[in-house]
């Protein structure tokens, strides 16, 4: 019998008619009892990543969320506040402030007006700061929320928050909860992969965990040194030839031993080992952008600094959505400016906001927009007042943590461009208009990706959990 | 070492905002006339109410079938103020007052009813006593199975009674003979002893133990295996990794900071060395919730109470302390009842549970057991320490206070306490002094910052002025900036304190738990919200589960009435988790669910003699344990059988054994090992194996570096992995180990590449297989079939089929004719100098094969 017809998922029947004896027809059976249930798959020999079909018409198949760690601040990159100038350098009035909750200053702290300039762009006419030229230029393609809330004030429960929906450890993530619904496409790839640039973030691992889910859907980290996925190039001593020796052999053993023991779970393991070769096989091929065009690095900035690491991660975000991996996360630390908030915002913009509208141009340029869902997000916002941690320095001030009201945004896979959503009151002190709480967002990623949030459930400990939790309502005019 | 505020001012304030209710404008107007009770009202409440808050349930604490109920309240409080309808949170309700939830919620009653009840309650809610209904309805849940007191029940009749070893047997055969199966023979003694060895001691059996069992014909030559695991010290080891998950153990704070908690590892210690003597289960649980309460506690009993010590600890700057404490005592309540009772009663937080018959005030009043609990560090040496300790330790203080004298910290740090009091408590009235407070309430070590600041300096112990003084010079800057820093030489002086310190003999420290001296009120939090506060909630075991303990039970009259006879769930959910990990999965397959919405048992009646048995033998859990593998079921095969596919596809009538995948550390401990290298040292403080740059970096935490064990450290077991709760060991996060964050009753058994590829190519495993293949080398003799027969029996405790055998050797011979070509890989495998170097390259990667699989990471 061809090995690679066994191995094969598709023509898994195939083998198990052919095996000698009752085996292949106990585990033929198991298949078909497990194929003959509705719904999400049981027999283990069922890959759990097979592409599944949502229940609900769905825009978006991939996710690309750009994760901004360390809470952006709203006021100078997206809603601008004119009527902050007032207040600049005095105390808000104590009737606005009275029932804040802050995380480092006192309400009593003075207001820090921005010095930044906001501009009309696209034909929409969304306002963006000058530190977003090159978000700008894709205004039409954005949806800009700009009435976002959350109850954490926190990095870590912040982020635990958006990604799992609730402030406390242990739940599945965002993407988690897409490829445990979606499965992937991806054939020689994980479903979720993580990029990483710039410093470490609060949430860590927690924020692209499993959680209570088995660990086939946690996000799998695509490393900046070393290998690209943990152990994933061989050790010393062992080359291509030797790994497929090892491979061939523990294959056949493998499956002597399935044969006696009857076990769906060893086909199951045969199967994983030959996708880790094949992705051991792949990953040259995705990380390799010798067959870019030189426009297509230019438009990221993947040769230039300061450009460079967010680029690659863009560009390497593209190319695994073209691939089939269904959930891509970048997570960019860190935009906590607690201090020296223009120069932070000057830096982290330069780094990143070329890549990421050479992303959207990308995508779309390509017919991939449509169908890939972007989320630029982070874990909430900053306050209109001022942080000062040394009065006695120069342009120290920076801005505090500040869930009441801040922006977000999203393009593609379903999304409507070129309009702004709600609004905060004149001070960026708390929503005005559409409140879009972070339960509601998560809704609506899943909405895109045709899945009703209240119906994506998975049973543990006595309940029905979901991502959402028990609130979330799908912002609709977000929506194509 | 995590801090605890209680502020009271802000409870009171809460109340305050509590008794004021919003006023609203548009409530339809009271009706003009006398309201006649019965007539007029109770139809209404009849009508729309009594369904959650009648005889049945009564849903948010709230009755509107009893008058003296009604007018008390629910959750929030009461609800009817008589005389004040405008005010009465009823009226509220029904009129659809904003930001509250209206009632009865999907119908609405009319204007005319609203001003009807509002009558009725502005001429005084009188509620004539005839018209009270006080039939009680039995409640929800009351029948459910494991709510019934425990009997132990009489082993069933069964035909083949030769089959039958003891009685688990007669419960099991006598359900197959029902269905018309046959159980499975018995398998092979390598495998039985394999199997028996994995599961009692996590390790498997070397070729010696394995032929002296196969060549022992005594009757009872199983029995004295048992007997022999059962008595090993790696026993504890094996089974505390299983009391950990449900401890949700870590070794770091968990949330953004993660700092590391040195010593954890004390209560991992404890828990090795009680499972080792077999204590028994009684005393293991009062230790562990209680311990601390007991009359002149042992230090062994106050390190007990880590057990709830491994809450997670927030110490981002900025977040709000009462929130997180408060969040540990959900924790602890919720951890309490999913350990003992099995039950999800954390589903209860936020509202009454939606299927089983735990209230909210249920779950409130669990929590209020946890609600007057301090954190607290103690001196708890390990044997060795004290002697050494006491001879040096005057020494040790008088060079430490002349280093302080020296850099001038008794009269900066007065100085800087006062200043940090009055920035604490004038918030705002210093910018930068505020950051300086805020740091003290999360990262002083070892206590509690405010609380100690606060109090006289006379009035500290030791331990917390040394906390204050090293929290002093560390953070400092913050308080006076860095060019002050820098002239007072803090840094300097830090490092010469923590040499200082490491060149004298240390006392090892317990993270523990004390009943706070101060008690204060708990409360039920409405929706969950902890600044939410409903009714006040006493200390209470929950109301479906029978009378109260004790008038005003205590802690420890909670650890007592879960290990009594009054509480049906302990003994049946305890000899259920061992039934897992003995059989892969529960009697009850939900072992972290007993309540309405977790699968029945299987087998009702044997879990309950298993658990009769159990509190029969004192609570041992080695002898029920013992119980359950001199069984002929579980001693039977685990091959997949052609008529159970169809017949019982899950195995769930036990009608063989299941191949069970290793969890995380086992695999790690067999590797290390079949290889030799495995270290047998037993507990001690946690390890740091090799782990890939790139790891640790991941979290926030990344300073906090992964600086690898050296010597025989790097290769202990994997239970005693330095656990970093945001960025955890590699192997550990992929195979399913759980993350420390919660309980976790059962883990998941995942099949993935990122665990083939670590298999395969992690350095620590090829690492094992160069050990193992050294090893097979050395110890057997000359040609490749005995050596290839050895290798298979240390790695699977069988000889090789012939197949095998010929596809194995097929491999070997390609393989070096591959490394005949690959020179450098030869180097890279190959001890340096050795005259048959591609023949050892070969075997590398042979026993690299053998560890890789699915049989040799798999428990059959």
């Amino acid at each position: 019998m061809n090995i690679n017809e066994f191995l094969s998922i598709q023509s898994r029947r195939a083998f198990f008619r052919s095996c000698a004896g009752g085996i292949g027809n106990i585990a033929l059976a198991n298949l078909l009892a497990s194929e003959g249930r509705a719904g999400v798959a049981k027999s283990p020999v069922d890959d759990p990543l097979t592409a599944k079909v949502p229940p609900l018409p769905a825009k978006a198949k991939n996710v690309i969320f750009l994760f901004m760690e360390g809470a952006p601040s709203q006021m100078d990159l997206f809603d601008p506040k004119p009527a902050l100038k007032k207040y600049h350098g005095h105390s808000l009035p104590p009737s606005l402030t009275k029932n804040l909750q802050l995380a480092f200053i006192k309400p009593t702290a003075a207001v820090l007006a921005s010095t930044r300039e906001f501009k009309r762009y696209g034909q929409c006419g969304m306002e963006l700061s000058d530190l977003l030229p090159h978000t700008a230029t894709c205004a039409d393609d954005i949806c800009l929320v700009r009435s976002m809330h959350s109850e954490a004030f926190n990095h870590h429960p912040g982020q635990l928050l958006l990604f799992t929906g609730s402030i406390q450890p242990g739940r599945p993530t965002l993407g988690a909860w897409s490829l445990y619904g979606l499965g992937s496409e991806a054939k020689n790839l994980p479903g979720f992969v993580v990029l990483t640039s710039g410093s470490g973030t609060s949430g860590g691992s927690d924020n692209f965990s499993s959680g209570f889910l088995p660990s086939t859907y946690a996000g799998t980290v695509f490393r900046n040194t070393g290998d690209p996925i943990l152990y994933l190039k061989n050790p010393a001593g062992i080359s291509n030839a030797t790994q497929r020796n090892r491979l061939d052999v523990l294959k056949h053993l493998n499956q002597e031993h399935f044969m006696r023991e009857a076990d769906v779970e060893i086909a199951s393991r045969i199967h994983s080992y030959e996708l880790a070769f094949r992705m051991q096989a792949s990953s040259p091929e995705l990380l390799d952008f010798s067959k870019e065009s030189p426009a297509t690095l230019e438009m990221y900035g993947v040769n230039k600094e300061p450009t460079k690491p967010y680029a690659t991660n863009c560009l390497l975000a593209r190319r695994m959505v073209e691939r089939g991996v269904r959930f891509v996360m970048l997570m960019h630390a860190s935009w906590d400016h607690h201090s020296e908030i223009n120069a932070g915002l000057t830096k982290q913009c330069g780094i990143t906001d070329q890549p990421v509208a050479a992303l959207i141009k990308d995508l779309k340029q390509r017919g991939l927009l449509d169908s890939t869902l972007v989320v630029w997000a982070g874990e909430f916002g900053r306050t209109p007042m001022a942080e000062i941690r040394r009065p006695e320095e120069v342009n120290n001030a920076g801005r505090d943590h500040h869930p009441n009201g801040y922006s977000i945004w999203a393009a593609g896979g379903g999304i409507r461009g070129g309009q702004v959503i709600g609004s905060t009151d004149e001070l960026g002190l708390s929503v005005a208009e559409g409140k879009v709480h972070v339960h509601d967002l998560q809704a609506t990623i899943l909405r895109c990706l045709g899945f009703d949030h209240t119906k994506l459930t998975y049973h543990h400990m006595g309940r029905d959990f979901r991502l959402t939790d028990v609130e979330g309502t799908v912002v609709d005019k977000m929506l194509v | 070492m995590v801090l605890k505020i209680v502020r009271y001012s802000k409870f009171a304030a809460f109340l305050f905002a509590l008794a004021s209710l919003p006023v609203f404008a548009q409530l339809p107007p009271a009706a003009e006339r006398p309201i006649d009770f019965a007539k007029d009202i109770q139809p209404i409440f009849a009508q729309n109410c009594y369904g959650c808050h009648g005889p049945q349930m009564q849903t948010s604490g709230l009755r509107l079938d009893d008058g003296a109920s009604a007018l008390k309240g629910g959750n929030s409080g009461a609800v009817i103020q008589p005389g004040k309808s405008a005010e009465s949170a009823l009226v509220l309700r029904i009129a659809g007052a904003p930001n509250m939830m209206a009632m009865p919620p999907g119908k609405k009653l009319s204007p005319e009813q609203v001003g009807v009840i509002r009558a009725w309650i502005d001429q005084g809610a009188k509620w004539p006593a005839s018209e009270t209904k006080v039939a009680e309805a039995p409640r929800r849940g009351a029948s459910h199975w494991s709510f019934q007191p425990l009997h132990k029940p009489e082993p069933p009749a069964v035909r083949d009674a030769a089959w039958v070893r003891n009685p688990v047997d007669a419960f099991v055969l006598a359900r197959l003979e029902r269905e018309g199966i046959a159980p499975s023979p018995e398998a092979s003694k390598p495998t039985l002893l394999r199997r028996l060895s994995l599961d009692l001691i996590g390790l498997p059996p070397t070729p010696a133990e394995i032929a002296g069992f196969v060549n022992d014909n005594r009757p009872d030559a199983y029995e004295r295996q048992v007997n022999r695991l059962l008595a090993s010290p790696h026993y504890g080891e094996k089974w505390a990794r299983y009391w950990l998950d449900l401890a949700h153990y870590g070794d770091s704070d968990g949330y953004e900071k993660d700092w590391i908690r040195p010593s954890a590892w004390r209560y991992r210690e404890w828990v090795i060395n009680a499972l080792n003597s077999d204590m028994p289960f009684d005393e293991f649980t009062i230790d562990q919730l209680a311990g601390d309460l007991l009359p002149h506690p042992t230090i062994e009993q106050r390190v007990a109470t880590g057990f709830h010590r491994n809450t997670l600890t927030n110490r981002e700057g900025g977040v709000d302390n009462e929130q997180f404490r408060f969040e540990n005592v959900i924790a602890r309540a919720s951890t309490t009842g999913l350990v003992w009772m099995g039950l999800t009663v954390g589903c209860a937080q936020c509202h009454d549970h939606k299927f089983d018959p735990t209230t909210q005030k249920d779950f409130y009043s669990l929590a209020a057991f946890f609600d007057n609990v301090e954190e607290t560090d103690i001196d708890a040496p390990m044997p060795g320490e004290i002697g050494p300790w006491l001879e040096t330790h005057d020494e040790y203080r008088r060079k430490r206070q002349a280093l302080l004298d020296e850099y001038h910290v008794p009269e900066l740090q007065k100085e800087w306490e006062a200043k940090m009091i009055d920035a604490g408590d004038h918030p705002g009235k210093y910018t930068d002094w505020d950051l300086a407070w805020d740091v003290l309430l999360k990262l002083t070590v070892g206590g509690d910052g405010e609380k100690i600041i606060r109090k006289k300096p006379e009035a500290r112990t030791q331990r917390e002025q040394d906390a204050l003084t090293d929290h002093f010079i560390t953070y400092y800057f913050y308080a006076v900036g860095d060019a002050k820093n820098k002239e007072v030489k803090f840094k300097e002086l830090a490092e010469k304190l923590n040499k200082l310190r490491d060149s004298y003999p240390h006392l090892t420290q317990a993270l523990t738990l004390t009943e706070s001296k101060e008690p204060h009120k708990s409360y039920l939090r409405l929706r969950g919200n902890y600044k939410n506060l409903g009714i006040e909630v006493h200390p209470g075991t929950p109301e479906f589960l029978g009378p109260q303990p004790a008038e005003n039970p205590t802690r420890m009259d909670l650890a007592r009435w879960l290990v009594s006879s009054k509480n049906p769930l302990t003994a049946r959910v305890t000899v259920n988790r061992f039934w897992q990990e003995l059989f892969g999965t529960g009697i009850v397959k939900t072992s972290d669910d007993f309540g309405m919405q977790g699968d029945r048992p299987t087998h009702p009646q044997l879990l309950d003699w298993l658990a009769s048995e159990f509190i029969e033998n004192g609570w041992s859990m080695k002898k029920v344990q013992k119980i359950i593998v001199m069984s002929a079921t579980y001693r039977q095969t685990s091959t997949g059988r052609p008529d159970l596919e169809s017949k019982d596809p899950a195995n769930t009538l036990l009608a063989r054994q299941t191949r069970i995948r290793l969890p995380a550390e086992l695999i790690r401990d067999e590797a290390l090992a079949v290889s030799g290298l495995l270290s047998p040292k037993i507990g001690g403080p946690s390890v740091r194996p090799f782990q890939p740059d790139g790891v640790s970096e991941l979290g926030y935490g990344a300073g906090v570096k992964w600086k690898e064990s050296e010597g025989e450290d790097r290769y202990r077991r994997g239970l005693y992995i330095h656990f970093q709760r945001t960025t955890p060991y590699p192997l550990l996060a992929n195979f399913d180990a759980p993350r420390g964050d919660v309980t976790v009753c059962a883990r998941l058994r995942s099949d993935t590449p990122l665990q083939a590829l670590n298999l395969l190519n992690d350095p620590v495993f090829l690492e094992a297989a160069r050990a193992f293949a050294y090893r097979v080398r050395s110890e057997a003799p000359g040609d490749f079939e005995s050596r290839l027969r050895y290798a298979y029996q240390l790695a699977v405790d069988r000889n090789p089929t012939a197949t095998e055998h010929a596809r194995l050797e097929q491999f070997f011979e390609k393989q070096k004719s591959i490394f005949d070509k690959e020179p450098k890989s030869v180097d890279a495998l190959a001890s340096a100098g050795a005259p048959d170097r591609v023949n050892e390259a070969a075997w590398v990667t042979l026993s690299s094969v053998l560890l890789n699989l699915d049989e040799f990471i798999t428990r059959e």
